[in-house]
């Protein structure tokens, strides 16, 4: 090849190479805009609902006026519920798949229930909650029904997250353990697990996104119209914040008036949501730290 | 004449090993002296880290293997269905190729295992962690950033490191592959000399591609090829006056 083509190839590869980082670029600026601009909406719409008052009140006046205090911990329960079901299970399966039942027909079947799991909508889950929590297994509407509930919503996520994590940590470290005469299961809790705790954490951010957002599964099995009270056990109703935006935007007979108070519940789970990332999201940067090959 | 009876630590009786259905090694009788440093060389894919592997029973991670014939570790054949790989593994230590310590501190990286076999008492580990690592001549180095993470050590520190780490379970075999293969000539000097200290206490077997590394260290020389034996004699004999050809032929390089 002469120098001239050489350089024109090397000319249009350059070229070509600037077009696709700026599709790339592109599409990531989007996507950023769209989220900035759904968050400016709600904030904008929403901030001046935000007192103290709104924020450590009880709703007054049939909710169309005071706070919103009781849907927040609600809320806070319910996904924090949802988390302390999901993560043991879901990295305990994840652990199972990856670290014992490699190929076989069993891991295969588990597989394809964990898919299918994923895929079902979310009001199902909801009916499934009343039906064997609720009903059968007499807990009535309460806490513990919802967060159970959420807690299997948010298990394909849990273990699908846990075991990319799982299977992302060095082979060389698992055999660099077992080496030293240590027996499988402490190499998975000693070395596979903590090695694996920033990918596992992820999932679980992601677990608390669906938990605090969704509505239908907490409907049947958790969420209360309204209550002033907090809840004092597990086996309390609560009210949450997804649902009370439902109540509030469809239900009420003061759907207009009540429209900052919506925003304003909005802009709050949103806001609980982010709080809990940021705190899970520290978490993880530390341990990296800690960790790092 | 007086023959002396000399003391085998590990036997392999007409060992085969398939990975799935290929053969990976074919008949292997071999007897390793204790306290004493033998090498295993050979070109590449000859099978000499699947040997050194199915010594101390890691080859049962990969799953489709298939072990016959006998190893015996002190009489014992340790592919018997009552013998527990995790005890195999804490009396047979091994070190890597590439060093692969763990993400912890150094001093964590040597305590490990001990705290998990049961050392409780914190005077015992802490003395645990300094004679292993004076042992691997690393101590001078680290005592001051025993909790820093390994991963800072520079490879050649890595390497001793792992050594240290495997002597601390006080195995009676170590195994070594090619544990110098990643280093420079000065580390690699530091873990020869190492390994001339350690034969006192331990009988190591190492795997090497270096000629002159084979003929230094060690007393007892196997050269393999296509997953045979083809010959087992003392060092000595291997690098002077083999007694089959294709040894010599390998070893003078006429062929790799
Ligand atoms: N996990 C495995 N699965 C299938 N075949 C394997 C596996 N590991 C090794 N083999 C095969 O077994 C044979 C011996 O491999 P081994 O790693 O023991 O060679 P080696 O002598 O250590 O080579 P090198 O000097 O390159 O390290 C090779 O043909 C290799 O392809
Ligand atoms: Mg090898």
């Amino acid at each position: 090849m002469n120098g001239k083509t050489f350089e024109s190839s090397m000319r249009s590869r350059y070229f070509k190479q600037r077009l696709f980082f700026g599709a790339v670029r592109l599409s990531a600026l989007l996507i950023t805009l769209a989220l900035l601009g759904i968050l400016a909406y709600i904030l904008a719409n929403g901030f001046r609902a935000i007192t103290w008052e709104f924020l450590t009140q009880p709703p007054t006046d049939s909710m169309t006026k005071g706070g919103i205090m009781p849907a927040i911990v609600g809320t806070f329960y319910l996904t924090v519920g949802a988390i302390l079901v999901a993560l043991p299970l879901g990295v305990v399966s994840a652990i199972f798949l990856t670290e014992y039942a490699k190929q076989g027909a069993l891991s295969r079947i588990i597989r394809v229930g964990v898919n299918c799991l994923a895929g079902v909508p979310s009001v199902v889950f909801g009916l499934f909650g009343l039906g064997f929590f609720v009903v059968f297994l007499k807990f009535g509407s309460c806490i513990l029904a919802g967060a159970l509930t959420l807690g299997i919503l948010i298990l394909p996520t849990i273990i699908g997250a846990a075991e990319e994590a799982i299977k992302a940590v060095p082979q060389t470290f698992r055999e660099a353990s077992l080496a030293l005469g240590v027996s499988k299961w402490d190499t998975i809790f000693r070395i596979v697990l903590p090695s694996a705790l920033p990918g596992i954490l992820t999932g679980a951010i992601l677990g608390v996104g669906r938990a605090a957002g969704e509505t239908a599964p907490i409907m049947f099995t958790a969420a209360a119209f309204f209550t002033a009270v907090l809840p004092k056990s597990i086996f309390d109703e609560v009210m949450a914040l997804p649902y009370h935006i439902y109540v509030l935007a469809t239900a009420g007979t003061h759907i207009e008036e009540t429209r900052p108070l919506q925003y304003g519940t909005v802009l709050v789970l949103i806001a609980l949501v982010l709080g809990i990332d940021l705190i899970a999201i520290i978490m993880r940067s530390m341990i990296r730290r800690n960790k790092r090959w | 004449m007086v023959t002396v009876e000399k003391d085998f630590i590990i036997r392999t009786k007409g060992v085969d090993f398939f990975y799935g259905a290929f053969r990976a090694l074919s008949d292997i009788t071999m007897n390793f002296e204790k306290n004493r440093v033998t090498a295993l060389i050979g070109p590449s894919g000859c099978g000499k880290s699947t040997l050194l592997r199915l010594l101390n029973r890691m080859n049962d991670l990969i799953d489709g293997t298939r072990v016959e014939g006998e190893i015996l570790f002190e009489d014992r054949n340790i592919y018997a269905p009552d013998v527990d790989p995790v005890e195999i593994r804490q009396r047979i230590g091994m070190v890597f190729q590439k060093p692969n310590p763990f993400p912890k501190s150094i001093y964590n990286n040597i305590t490990y295992a001990p705290k998990l076999a049961g050392i409780r008492d914190s005077g015992e580990i802490e003395a645990l962690v300094e004679e292993s690592l004076k042992q691997v001549v690393l101590w001078d180095e680290v005592k001051d950033i025993l909790t820093k993470s390994a991963m800072t050590l520079s490879g050649g520190q890595q390497q001793r490191l792992c050594i240290a780490r495997a002597l601390a379970m006080k195995p009676d075999v170590i195994l070594m592959d090619e544990p110098t293969s990643a280093l420079d000539p000065i580390s690699t000097a530091k873990i020869e000399e190492l390994i001339d200290t350690l034969k006192k206490h331990y009988t190591i077997i190492i795997v090497t591609h270096n000629m002159q590394q084979a003929a230094r260290i060690s007393e007892y020389t196997g050269f393999f090829y296509l997953g045979k034996l083809i010959e087992f004699n003392a060092t000595e004999k291997i690098f002077t006056n083999p007694d089959v050809k294709h040894t010599e032929d390998y070893i003078t390089g006429r062929f790799g």
